[in-house]
């Protein structure tokens, strides 16, 4: 990789006024659907492996209550970015940032933070369905149950609310009490969600989440991402182009961990500012 | 490489391994089968009425009312042979010097193999020796006893150049032509009704204690020792190894400190037992002084030290096969370290460690070494748990060893020794075969 790509693949971000309000997308259109304070916003912010830098200075703002996807060939930092919205890469031992990730304000990295309410606004739902080997009630009342509630009516509220979130109570609600990793794996995915919306966050990470899972059940998630728009902030990361398309109203392309073009999908698809977003969602790479 | 070579290869594998498992399978029946059928004669076996006798009055066991009936045949039919001891002691007296000596020397033997075949003659002083007072409370060692009473071991060598060899001679040709010659053959045809053996099954070998060191009665004090041991280590070892494996693989910092550590406790499980054993005895015992002298507190120590390694090894695999998803959901809902490690890590990872305390546990109980040191002792009473802290304890692992070199009658206890070592592998089998239950109950739960 030479430097001068490098440089060309930095074109939107505005190195030259940092404090000056924020970097907005492309097109006006995320100022308008986002609230005054958006949850979620990177400044020039990278993540270092060691030496190797897998996210270059990123800035932009993810829009509240809208879906927005980061999209970019394997390796180009974009599970790494996500993964630092709730601060997993801390289980990576030699993973360090610098620059500001800002949730609320607040920067997430700062040593104030309290991870654990962090984690709680932001949930996340992983590449490979993870239901704990619990039972489906029990998977669901986890977060719940971190956070102090007790009240088994309560509870029971919860576990309906989110699998109903989750569009999957209607199969489920007899077997609450078997294990949840006797459900097909579209069900344990959406159990997987419904178990992050139990702790009702604000924003919701998804990393792959339709990767490991057949067609139908990519679709049945697909359809409750839809639904889920409008209460929640949701980040998916996804090499899976027709997906982004098909789901979210913001995209993001990532290429070697520069953000390369952020704007409305509808755009970026349609008419891609940048040579190598066209490059890339036309197929010629990646 | 061709076809049929690799085949051939392939095959050679497959039959070096199978013959190999054959032949563990072939070893632990040999093993296996004799502890089986002689540990069995502890609980099973003919008594005597010596044996009613002795449960009766030191147990306090048994139809009393049934035992005088059987007493009273018993003794008509042992009166012959006490008449005639009676007659040949005041003939002994009228006979002339060089004959008298050597009758008389001979005849102390007959007193005394028929003493312990018998018991006391009727009349004599009671011995403060439990083993003076019943005669031959198994029938298969009365049989010995007989063969003892009615010859005489001599060996020959007359032959020059060659071993001795054994020859058995009758006493009733020692005594021909005296009034004790009847005697011999009464006591061979009539010693069924003198004893009266019956087949039993004592079962409570297990729940007995022991009377003059194991000569009578059963093994409760060593069973109870070695759980009282086992127990121990285990509240010892369990808590340490599981925390010690957690600390490893969610806490500390990868790196050389962690490695070195790893080597530590892989060294650790190669110690020779009998080195923990010493180190037990230096150092709860003497510098800690946990109690003044060996105390089951302080072999339940040794004993956690030595199987450490192991419960710290299968739970640091154990915890290492979770999958790491697991983690990531707990840590991603908001869960602590900590926290995770209770709810999601722990649960997940308890069949692996529940593996390798099987296997400790099953050490514990059989390590004899570090226990010699710190917690065994020959002959005990059974404790209670408030004693375990300050007192020591006989067990099985010790008890065997010691009965079977070091006890003053050890051909007389066979049965006794056999019978704790079916006890302890069946112990060690059940506390096995639970904990796989445990687990296999556990697995299920989890696969859904």
């Amino acid at each position: 990789m030479t430097s001068s790509t490098l440089n060309v693949a930095r074109p939107r971000i505005t190195l030259e006024a940092p404090a000056a309000p924020l970097p907005s997308p492309v097109d006006p259109g995320p100022a308008d659907a986002a609230p005054e304070t958006p949850h979620v916003q990177a400044e020039q912010f990278s993540i270092l492996y060691g030496e190797a830098m897998a996210v270059r200075e990123i800035s932009m703002v993810i829009p509240d209550r809208q879906v927005t996807a980061i999209i970019g060939p394997s390796g180009c930092g974009k599970s790494t970015f996500l993964r630092a919205i709730n601060r997993m890469n801390d289980l990576i031992p030699c993973c360090h940032t610098t620059g500001r990730l800002l949730f609320d304000g607040q920067d997430i990295h700062s040593p104030q933070i309290d991870v654990i309410s962090l984690r709680k606004r932001v949930g996340m739902v992983f590449q490979k369905p993870n239901p704990f080997p619990k039972s489906v009630f029990d998977n669901v009342a986890y977060g719940p149950r971190l956070f102090g509630i007790r009240n088994i009516r309560t509870l029971t509220e919860i576990v309906e609310r989110s699998l109903s979130r989750a569009a999957l109570w209607d199969e489920v609600k007899d077997r609450l009490a078997q294990n949840a990793l006797g459900l097909s794996g579209g069900q344990q995915q959406r159990l997987c969600i419904a178990r992050a919306l139990a702790v009702e966050p604000d924003v919701l990470l998804m990393d792959e989440p339709t990767s490991a899972l057949d067609p139908k059940s990519t679709a049945r998630i697909e359809d409750l991402i839809a639904e889920l728009r409008g209460d929640y902030t949701i980040v998916i990361v996804t090499h899976n182009m027709q997906q982004a398309a098909r789901v979210s109203d913001f995209t993001a392309f990532l290429y070697e961990g520069v953000l390369i073009e952020f704007g409305q999908t509808r755009k970026l698809f349609t008419n891609p500012h940048n040579k190598q977003t066209e490059d890339y969602i036309t197929g010629r790479f990646g | 490489m061709e076809l049929s070579t690799r085949k051939t290869l392939d095959r050679a594998f497959s039959g070096t391994g199978m013959f190999s498992i054959c032949l563990m399978t072939a070893s632990l029946l040999v093993i296996l089968l004799p502890v089986f059928a002689k540990g069995i004669k502890a609980f099973v076996f003919r008594e005597t009425i010596e044996n009613r006798k002795m449960i009766l009055e030191q147990f306090h066991r048994g139809d009393s009312a049934a035992l005088d009936i059987e007493w009273e045949s018993a003794r008509t039919a042992r009166q012959p042979v006490y008449d005639a001891m009676q007659a040949f002691r005041i003939e002994l007296d009228t006979l002339e010097g060089s004959r008298r000596r050597e009758l008389r020397s001979s005849f102390r033997e007959v007193e005394s193999a028929l003493q312990s075949l018998l018991g006391p003659e009727p009349g004599s002083t009671l011995s403060p020796l439990l083993r003076n007072r019943y005669g031959q409370t198994r029938w298969d060692r009365a049989q010995v006893k007989l063969q003892q009473v009615l010859f005489r071991e001599a060996w020959d060598y007359s032959r020059p150049g060659e071993a001795g060899t054994r020859q058995w001679i009758p006493r009733k040709q020692t005594f021909a032509g005296t009034r004790l010659e009847p005697m011999f053959d009464h006591l061979e045809t009539k010693l069924d009704s003198m004893l009266q053996p019956r087949w039993t099954f004592y079962w409570r070998f297990l729940s007995d204690d022991s009377r003059d060191s194991h000569l009578f009665g059963g093994i409760w004090p060593e069973v109870l020792g070695t759980l009282y041991l086992t127990i121990g280590a285990m509240l010892f070892a369990v808590p340490m190894g599981v925390i010690a494996a957690i600390y490893l693989t969610e806490y500390a910092r990868p790196g050389r400190v962690v490695q070195i550590l790893r080597t530590c406790i892989s060294t650790l499980a190669g110690v020779p037992s009998i080195v923990f054993g010493l180190f037990g005895l230096a150092f709860f015992i003497n510098t800690l002084q946990v109690s003044s002298s060996k105390s089951v507190l302080a072999g339940s120590m040794t004993l956690a030290l030595l199987i450490l390694p192991t419960i710290i090894r299968a739970s640091e695999e154990a915890i290492l096969a979770v999958p790491r998803t697991y983690k990531e959901a707990a840590l991603s809902l908001g869960s602590g370290t900590w926290n995770m490690i209770l709810t999601v890590l722990l649960p997940a990872a308890l069949p692996g460690i529940l593996t390798g305390i099987v296997i400790s546990m099953g050490r514990a109980a059989g390590e004899t070494a570090p226990i010699i040191f710190t917690a065994a002792v020959s002959v005990g009473k059974p404790l209670t748990l408030l004693q375990t802290l300050t007192q020591p304890t006989p067990a099985l692992p010790w008890n065997i060893y010691n009965l079977a070199t070091e006890h003053a009658a050890v051909e007389e206890i066979r049965h006794v020794q056999f019978g704790m070592v079916l006890t302890l592998v069946v112990m060690v089998l059940i506390l096995n075969a639970t904990a796989i239950a445990i687990r296999a109950r556990i697995a299920r739960r989890m696969k859904g």
